[in-house]
């Protein structure tokens, strides 16, 4: 018994475990955070998949071996207490019960002859729902043993049973089978990420397989008859004895934006079927043919093809390029040391995103992102991330495109402010007029003309003094269309005294931001369109632009993809199951249930009633398994209903 | 000898009936039928079952139980006048005086939330007086924030259909409802014990941990905005969450009341306020028979759970962090009756473990969803 409470508290120890560490991750994932030694001990523990590893299942077998034995040795003694009335007690044995209570009556009179007593008890016992036996002792007294919700003793069979049937059923759709195979030799995980058809005899799973769960990604208009079971850092093939065909994917959104349904039109084809079976299944509504059950599961990206321009952000190249792709395939970029392979890796038409400064807002929906790869010619990856249309932040509109270099980095941002068409084009033009220096003296004449009309005690003709403004001019610019604020700090910690650097960098700031907005106004003058006024609006659009040039040294390629257009192909994500335990596990449910409440709502309670004409008592006696308040209850009651009665 | 066998034979309910129980279900029947004739396009058959077999539990509970018919008919009364107030406009929840001020969904779970400490103050007040009169003004006030709880719930669940049609569910989708829930049911709860056992002196101890749940609700409300209607995720458009979110929650309020009473039982048992709480045999018995109702739907609400995520995950069992915890909870208190039933024990041992069980329970219902991620979708804070 002790044994059973610490098994019960041992069990629900080691399930914790599991609910901490997130299970069943990929392999980098716990390498990347726990380093390759502790890793490879905790995977030594099976720390990856606790509730399938070889000491969780034992903790398990120990706990209903336990309960099996228990039920062996407990269930005869419960049978046997449950069809018992218990006649065999003695007067001896009644008088050392806790509760009982000795009554006169006189048997002599008539109305109180043994015969009518009993008949006065039998009615009391029958009403209150007692079930009760009469034997007649050997010194002429009568007992009559009786008992009620004896059937609470089958719960425990009940309980207990069901506990059992319902490991046993778990057992059936649990992984032991696969297990064993694997230490026999006769399977073995595939860890390479090769074509299915490539996968040897060894790792595939046959169409008799009683019981899997695998999962499948079918984007439309395609079909497969295989699924995938992932097991630890490697999957297995299973062959499935039909072919599904997805025919159609579709997501419904609320007004909000948030996803209201996840639907397939799938169709089953089998040479059992007459006709192809279509189905439309969606989450909660799961379709079951030949035991295998399917389910909408997830769904992802499946080949949407895309279409972009590209910018070479460091030329003054004013028009971008044209580049085709889509998901999952890859394309290239640029050429020689500056060449990119590009891999398109997802696309997302909706993206919920809470906007909101602090978070508290309402989140909504900010359009497509695509995400890809570019990696260079030494094989280094750097992950993009790129929304198609602006986004709305603190107000503003900006193109955002993240950039991170490895998977556990956070993406940094380039914010692009957009014109007053809400397109990229006026900053792209603007940052073409920045890279082009032979655009510089004439930005640098500009604002000398413009800082002299301002201070007319200037001089104009002093043309020495506008000769050096305007190459200094010229100078910063070329500067800061080198590397942005970084470079043009860079050269101010290397040309300037360190008590003037502020001073100096406050300058230069104030330059850049003119000829900014000069070659922001040369940029629209070039295009046709009519230039920026001075005022706030402009001030702010012109720092965003030039924080946006300036993150563009930090954006780690030359190339900026912007999505024009897509032609949207989803996959849906299914899950294939096939658990012959599961009738199992629900007759063990239905068990448990039924066995708990007879446990505890039918109340397991003797009475005792010996008739002793010849000493003109009787002795009424109570008892248990239960010493619960309501039993004190019953028991004053019936000893008090017992009284009026017999005395 | 007395030949009057009457007075010991117990009447069968049915025989206990009178006219008031009868027009009490006739009128939950007719409800539900009304109910049908007007929105049997929208329900399928589960729906339908649901309807009807909720018209006969309530007939059948308030028969036994007569407050709760009072109950059931003051909701309805109320939530009714409340949605006429409506006119299918949400924004008059805002305007319309008696909305705005009563009975809209936000200001009945206010006021539900403010009758709620009242009655804890009350409830101490009375022990502390050792007032007859203050205790039933106490449970007056408990029954109050129930009856305001309901209605709150009850309208809440029409203005989500006025939001749009699509969006509109039951009221127990996410965190911010089902506090409610457990607040409601921790209360009614109590409050059947209340009157079976005569125990005014626990309220003050129940309605602690109710109050820590308003608390909740408060700082969810205000800080997080969570009292903002949001529509249904895919994964919980079933009819099982109807059923497994209830019976879950039973399971949690029970719990909570088992330890509420273990901590009055400890501090009887050390002397503290002894002579104003109830006998230890009382409370002894009150925690058993509260981890014993809370464990038997903890145990169908578990499986229900099963059942569902057979049907919404392809598995019954995923070993999700929130199905883990519902395991360790119900392993916890297995062992806790075990201990109880089988070796005999009693005292202040059990009543610690009833109080730690609070604190597993706990985790179960709110850490999962703050600090693990898993399948289970509805409520992160
Ligand atoms: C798989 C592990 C086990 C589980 C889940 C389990 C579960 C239960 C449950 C739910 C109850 C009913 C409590 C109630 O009525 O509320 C119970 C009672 C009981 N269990 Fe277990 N049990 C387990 C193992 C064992 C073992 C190994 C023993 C043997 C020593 C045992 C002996 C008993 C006994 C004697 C009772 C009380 C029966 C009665 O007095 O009517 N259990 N158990």
């Amino acid at each position: 018994m002790r044994f059973a409470v610490s098994m019960l508290s041992v069990l629900g120890i080691a399930s914790i475990i599991g609910t901490v560490l997130k299970q069943n991750e990929p392999y980098e994932n716990y390498i990347i955070k726990f380093g390759q030694f502790w890793f490879s001990f905790f995977e030594s523990l099976g720390l990856y998949d606790v509730y399938h590893s070889g000491w969780f299942l034992l903790i398990l077998l120990f706990l209903i071996t336990s309960c099996s034995l228990c039920i062996y040795r407990n269930s005869p003694l419960m049978i046997k207490e449950w069809r018992a009335f218990k006649e065999q007690a003695t007067e001896k044995s009644l008088n050392v019960f806790s509760h009982r209570e000795t009554y006169s009556v006189n048997f002599t009179l008539e109305n109180n002859s043994l015969a009518n007593t009993k008949q006065q008890i039998v009615r009391f016992l029958n009403a209150k729902g007692f079930k009760y036996k009469f034997k007649t002792k050997a010194d002429g007294s009568e007992l009559i043993a009786a008992k009620a919700g004896t059937h609470q003793r089958l719960g425990y069979i009940f309980t207990h049973t069901a506990m059992v049937v319902i490991f046993f059923g778990g057992l059936l759709d649990g992984n032991l089978p696969l297990k064993v195979q694997e230490i026999l030799g006769n399977k073995r995980i595939e860890t390479q990420d090769i074509p299915e058809s490539q996968v040897p005899a060894i790792s595939r799973l046959s169409t008799n397989n009683p019981s899997f769960r695998a999962n499948m990604t079918l984007p439309e208009g395609t079909s497969d008859n295989v699924a995938f079971v992932r097991v630890r850092d490697g999957y297995l093939v299973q062959d499935l004895p039909f072919r599904i065909a997805l025919k159609d994917f579709r997501i419904e959104h609320y007004a909000t934006g948030q996803p209201k349904s996840f639907e397939s039109d799938i169709v089953i084809t089998d040479p059992d079927l007459k006709t192809p079976l279509a189905k439309t299944i969606s989450v909660n509504h799961p379709l079951t043919y030949k035991g295998v059950a399917i389910y909408q599961s997830d769904f992802q990206d499946g080949g949407t093809k895309l279409n972009f321009k590209v910018w070479n952000l460091f030329t003054k190249d004013q028009q971008p390029q044209t580049l085709d792709g889509a998901i999952f395939q890859k394309g290239t970029l640029g050429q020689g040391a500056e060449a990119f392979k590009v891999e398109y890796n997802d696309f997302r038409k909706f993206n919920i995103i809470n906007l909101s400064p602090d978070g508290k807002g309402k989140p909504h929906n900010v359009g497509p992102n695509i995400t890809y790869k570019l990696r260079d010619t030494q094989g280094q990856a750097k992950e993009y991330v790129t929304y198609m249309q602006p986004m709305q932040i603190d107000g503003r509109h900006y193109f955002i495109s993240g950039m991170r270099e490895t998977v556990q980095d956070d993406f940094h941002y380039l914010r692009i402010p957009v014109d007053e068409d809400l397109s990229i084009n006026g900053f792209m033009n603007f940052r073409a007029t920045m890279m082009d220096a032979s655009k510089y003296p004439e930005i640098a004449h500009r604002l000398a003309l413009s800082a002299i009309a301002k201070n007319k005690g200037v001089d104009n003709r002093d043309t020495a003094v506008k000769k050096q403004f305007e190459d200094s001019v010229v100078q910063l610019m070329g500067t800061f269309a080198h590397g942005g604020y970084n470079e043009v700090a860079q050269v101010i910690e290397k040309n300037v005294p360190e008590k003037e650097r502020e001073v100096a960098a406050k300058t230069y700031i104030k330059m850049i931001n003119l000829a900014a907005l000069e070659a922001y106004n040369l940029s629209l003058e070039a295009n046709k369109k009519s230039t920026l006024v001075n005022n706030a609006e402009t001030e702010t659009l012109i720092r965003d632009s030039l924080n946006g040039f300036s993150d563009m040294f930090f954006y780690g390629t030359p190339y900026y993809l912007q999505l024009e257009k897509f032609d949207l192909k989803e996959a849906s994500g299914l899950q294939l199951t096939k658990s012959p335990g599961e009738k199992w596990v629900y007759l063990g449910s239905a068990l448990l249930v039924l066995g708990i409440f007879s446990m505890m709502y039918i109340r397991e309670r003797r009475i005792w009633l010996l008739l002793k004409p010849a000493s003109n008592q009787v002795l009424f006696a109570m008892s248990s398994n239960r010493k619960n308040l309501d039993f004190e209850q019953e028991f004053s009651l019936y000893r008090e209903q017992l009284k009026s009665l017999l005395v | 000898m007395n030949t009057n066998i009457i007075d010991y034979q117990p009447k069968s309910l049915l025989q206990r009936l009178n006219w008031q129980d009868w027009l009490y279900a006739l009128l939950l029947v007719a409800g539900a039928i009304f109910a049908y004739s007007q929105y049997a396009k929208f329900m399928d058959i589960y729906e339908v079952t649901f309807l009807f077999g909720a018209a006969a539990v309530f007939s059948y509970i308030g028969w036994q139980w007569k407050a709760i018919a009072r109950l059931v008919l003051g909701v309805a009364v109320v939530s009714l006048f409340s949605i006429s107030l409506y006119h299918g406009d949400q924004a008059r929840a805002t305007q319309a005086f008696l909305l705005k001020f009563l009975i809209s969904s936000q200001s009945a779970i206010m006021w539900m939330n403010v009758l709620f400490v009242l009655a804890m103050v009350t409830y101490w007040f009375a022990m502390y007086k050792r007032s007859e009169f203050t205790g039933k003004v106490a449970s007056a006030l408990t029954w109050s924030a129930v009856l305001m709880g309901f209605v709150g719930l009850m309208v809440r669940w029409y203005e989500s259909y006025l939001i749009a049609p699509e969006v509109g569910h039951i009221p127990i989708s996410n965190l911010y409802e089902v506090f409610i829930l457990f607040c409601l049911i921790t209360a009614l709860l109590y409050l059947h014990y209340e009157q079976r056992f005569n125990t005014k002196q626990l309220g003050g101890f129940v309605l602690l941990v109710i109050n820590a749940a308003v608390g909740f609700i408060l700082w969810y409300t205000f800080d997080r905005h969570a009292n903002n209607i949001q529509p249904l995720v895919p994964a919980l458009q079933s009819y099982w969450m109807k059923i497994h979110v209830p019976a879950n929650f039973i399971g949690y309020g029970s719990f909570s009341l088992a330890a509420m009473v273990s901590s009055a039982y400890l501090l009887a048992k050390n002397g503290v306020l002894a002579s104003r709480l109830p006998s230890l045999d009382v409370l002894d018995d009150l925690m058993y028979k509260s981890i014993a109702v809370g464990f038997a739907f903890f145990t169908i609400a578990t499986i229900l759970g099963a059942i569902w995520a057979a049907e919404a995950w392809g598995g019954y069992w995923s070993w999700d962090p929130k199905e883990t915890w519902a395991l360790i909870v119900w392993l916890n208190y297995a062992a806790w009756l075990h201990l109880r039933m089988v070796k005999g024990l009693r005292g202040p041992v059990l009543a610690w473990w009833a109080l730690i069980g609070l604190i597993v329970t706990t985790f179960a219902f709110l850490g999962v969803n703050m600090f693990l991620s898993g399948l289970h979708s509805y409520g992160t804070l």
